[in-house]
């Protein structure tokens, strides 16, 4: 719903150039857009709060007014603040000058603890660590379980003890382990808990007490709405946490949480987590989740993804081949097939700026299986069929059909469509970006999207 | 709440029971609630109300919007309110005003509401949400008030075939509650899990079937493919099951809850939702959205950690707790 918030600021100020005067009231507008857009994001309402008041008066006092576009102006300004407010990048774990380097993870019931730890201890291990993990755990039936399997597959040594034994003993028993193997890093899994239980908290306070962790590390669901605030709040206090792990950040949540624990802890995010496979784990950039949390877009992380499937090499040979209009179906389906592997294409879409703007795009999935569909098509074509669609005729269509099977209908579309892209690549290649109609078009044919309403 | 009329009628060990008795399986549980009800609307009227003037409008939309409720949501209830107000229809008495926002906000979160449909033979249920939110608990749950309370037989399908330990921890709930588990290799086609739960439920003449399902988060279109796979399995056995598919919702969820809940609908169109941990201090303010937006009801909420820790959905009592301080 606010995707557009740069739109909506812009056509809030829209008038204020014509009229020469930056009022009170233009800004409180502005304000307006910007407090309902961090509360969709789950901003929390008091940081929202705070914050527009400071982002208010830094819009009065600067150059909003003389600017060209104040809308992109404030926009601008509001991305800075929130990124400053995020912390800067850079902050790191601590690490134990000898012995093991002790990390205790805390949070609630399904924030993703445990595939955390597994993954923070691939982490390690890919630092050449040899890395133990205590389970620590005895609540939630066969939490212990999971937890040897994925830290065995992570590399790690998992201490257990079963169920019986009390967690704290398990991790004061689990360290004096891991020192005498000599392990470098050991990580503490701890059952989920609220922040209200009383118990269970100074069962927190006490593991980390008797382990003396170099970091506590709070593990926070991107999800989280309101209620972060409160729940960091009651951690800082019982488990006086370090740093943060954000976790499910693949999905579509905004992510306002990230902020508002930053906010009222001050403590960094440290470590996102962004899948359910153990190399879905990165460090944490504040200026990408500010971005984020505006909905307007993840640019730098879509770019890593790119560069990680696509070599520089191919690249420029492929843009070669666009210009010179000798892109082919062949290259098309590789291309399918490398963007595919940067993960789900809806989720690729949400990290495009402006890309919430799109009527036909935003709140639809990009039809999978529609995709699986023009792979069967292509893969159905001899090599000089993909080389050269132009020799694709009715028999070798209803061959091709059959071959995939689908319709002659779909092959029809898929050749036209290619066609169009054809035309629009070269334009791109050649220094030209395709206007909104030609993006319309090839997204209302090709991969069409999957609107319906209950 | 679960109506359980037709199933407990035919049930011998529960006939000797007044009907009332029967058909509220949960009704000590709402008794014990409602003390608390009445406490939380002291606390209301205390805070909120105490003039009616633009600051109350105000303070009514922090408190929604801490609750979670969402912006869109929250400004549509307000309005309403303020407009009943402003024509006179709700005379400005805080204790009055206070009364018809609670009715307001319990109309909105009743959109929809239906009663957990367990008269198939046997009723297949599926539990579906994203990762971490209490599916396999609260199917341990259910499956529990189910045959201790209600002594139907039931069978668990540990169609979590993805994640470690997922089996053996349904396992534990199941021998907890005393239902039967059918479940399949690692990595196993969990549409094949569900299927053969359900022959073997129908060949031991089963009352119910709990189907649990790996989480998954809503944007992973092939993980929403395979659920609504799994969903077309079981009608093979059955053409009108799962006769309930339920969406677990974290009550901690922000706003994405509203996504979560429309793509899950899109590829099992959902029956109701299970609101999960509300024993935290978290109010679940977004299933109110989801019902408002959605028409999906709340159906079952979750209380904590136990198999007693789950009780039917009171539209009055969550509405009254969505503005608790
Ligand atoms: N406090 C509280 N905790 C709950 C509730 N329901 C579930 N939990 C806890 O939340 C955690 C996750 O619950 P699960 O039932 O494993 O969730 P799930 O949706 O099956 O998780 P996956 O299968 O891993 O996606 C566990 O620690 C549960 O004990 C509840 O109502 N209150
Ligand atoms: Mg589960």
């Amino acid at each position: 719903m606010f995707d557009q918030l740069s739109d909506r600021l812009q056509s809030t100020l829209s008038d204020v150039r014509s009229r020469g005067k930056l009022s009170e009231s233009d800004v409180d507008a502005a304000m307006r857009e910007i407090r309902l857009a961090l509360l969709e994001a789950d901003v929390n309402f008091k940081v929202v709060k705070t914050f527009t008041k400071t982002l208010k008066e830094r819009c009065l006092g600067s150059g909003v007014l003389n600017s060209l576009d104040p809308g992109q102006q404030v926009v601008k300004i509001v991305n800075e603040e929130l990124a400053a407010l995020m912390g800067g990048t850079g902050s790191e774990l601590a690490m134990a000058h000898s012995g093991p380097t002790v990390i205790l993870m805390a949070g609630l019931q399904g924030s993703g603890k445990t595939t955390a730890c597994a993954k923070l201890a691939l982490h390690f291990k890919k630092l050449n660590k040899d890395v133990g993990i205590a389970a620590c755990d005895v609540y939630r039936p066969a939490a212990v379980e999971q937890l040897v399997t994925i830290g065995e597959r992570a590399g790690a040594h998992v201490y257990e003890r079963g169920t019986d034994a009390d967690p704290v003993d398990i991790a004061e028993w689990a360290l004096q382990q891991a020192r005498t193997d000599r392990r470098d890093v050991l990580i503490v899994d701890t059952a989920g808990r609220l922040h209200i239980d009383q118990d269970l908290m100074s069962e927190l306070s006490q593991i980390r007490k008797k382990t003396k962790p170099h970091d506590v590390l709070l593990v926070v669901d991107a999800m989280t709405g309101q209620d972060a605030v409160g729940v960091a709040e009651s951690f800082a206090e019982a488990a006086e946490f370090d740093g943060v792990v954000m976790t499910k950040l693949d999905g579509d949540a905004r992510g306002g949480a990230a902020l508002s624990v930053k906010a009222v802890t001050g403590k960094p995010i440290l470590f996102a987590s962004t899948g359910e496979k153990l190399e879905d784990f990165d460090k944490f950039h504040p200026d990408r989740m500010a971005s984020r949390i505006l909905g307007m877009g993840d640019v730098l992380s879509l770019i890593e993804k790119a560069e990680a499937q696509v070599d520089e090499k191919q690249a420029q040979d492929l843009q070669e081949k666009m210009r010179k209009d000798q892109f082919t179906l062949e290259d098309f389906l590789q291309q399918m097939k490398s963007v595919r592997k940067m993960g789900p294409l809806s989720g690729i879409i949400g990290m495009l700026p402006g890309m919430g703007a799109m009527k036909q795009l935003k709140n639809a999935d990009i039809d999978e299986g529609e995709l699986d569909r023009v792979e069967a098509i292509i893969l159905s074509m001899t090599p000089a069929e993909r080389a050269e669609p132009g020799m694709i005729n009715g028999s070798r269509r209803k061959r091709i059909a059959n071959g995939s099977g689908t319709r002659v209908q779909n092959v029809n579309q898929l050749v036209k469509q290619f066609d169009q892209m054809r035309v629009m690549m070269r334009s791109m290649a050649n220094g030209k970006m395709p206007d909104a109609q030609q993006m319309a078009q090839l997204s209302g044919a090709a991969p069409r999207p999957k609107v319906r309403r209950r | 709440m679960i109506d359980l009329g037709s199933r407990v009628s035919a049930n011998a060990s529960t006939e000797a029971e007044p009907e009332a008795e029967r058909r509220g399986v949960f009704k000590r549980l709402r008794e014990s609630l409602s003390k608390s009800r009445q406490a939380l609307t002291e606390e209301i009227s205390a805070s909120l109300f105490d003039r009616i003037d633009e600051e109350t409008w105000e303070r009514l939309e922090e408190a929604l919007i801490l609750a979670d409720a969402g912006a869109p949501t929250t400004a549509a209830v307000v309005e309403r309110l303020e407009h009943e107000v402003d024509a006179g229809e709700v005379p400005a008495d805080g204790a009055l005003v206070r009364d018809r926002l609670i009715e307001i906000l319990a109309e909105v979160a009743a959109t929809g509401r239906a009663p957990i449909d367990l008269s198939g033979e046997p009723a297949v249920l599926m539990m579906v949400g994203v990762n971490g939110t209490g599916k396999t608990t609260t199917i341990g749950k259910i499956a529990w008030h189910l045959s201790k309370e209600m002594g139907l037989s039931v069978v668990l399908a540990a169609g979590d075939t993805y994640r470690a330990a997922a089996a053996e921890q349904l396992a534990e709930w199941a021998r907890r509650a005393g239902a039967d588990l059918v479940r399949g290799e690692e990595g196993a086609d969990p549409g094949a899990v569900a299927f053969d739960a359900i022959s073997a439920a129908r060949a031991r003449g089963a009352d119910v079937v709990i189907v649990d399902t790996a989480g998954r988060l809503h944007t992973q279109s092939n993980l929403m493919e395979e659920l609504s796979k799994v969903k077309r399995v079981i009608a093979k056995q059955i053409p009108e099951a799962p006769h309930e598919t339920l969406i677990s919702i974290d009550a901690t969820t922000g706003q994405n809850g509203l996504r979560q809940a429309k793509v899950f609908s899109e590829a099992v169109d959902l029956d109701g939702v299970v609101l999960t941990k509300l024993d935290g201090t978290a109010k679940g303010g977004i299933a109110l959205a989801i019902a408002a937006d959605l028409g999906i009801p709340v159906k079952l909420i979750g209380v904590g950690e136990t198999l007693e820790d789950l009780r039917p959905f009171d539209p009055a009592e969550y509405a009254a707790a969505l503005l608790a301080e």
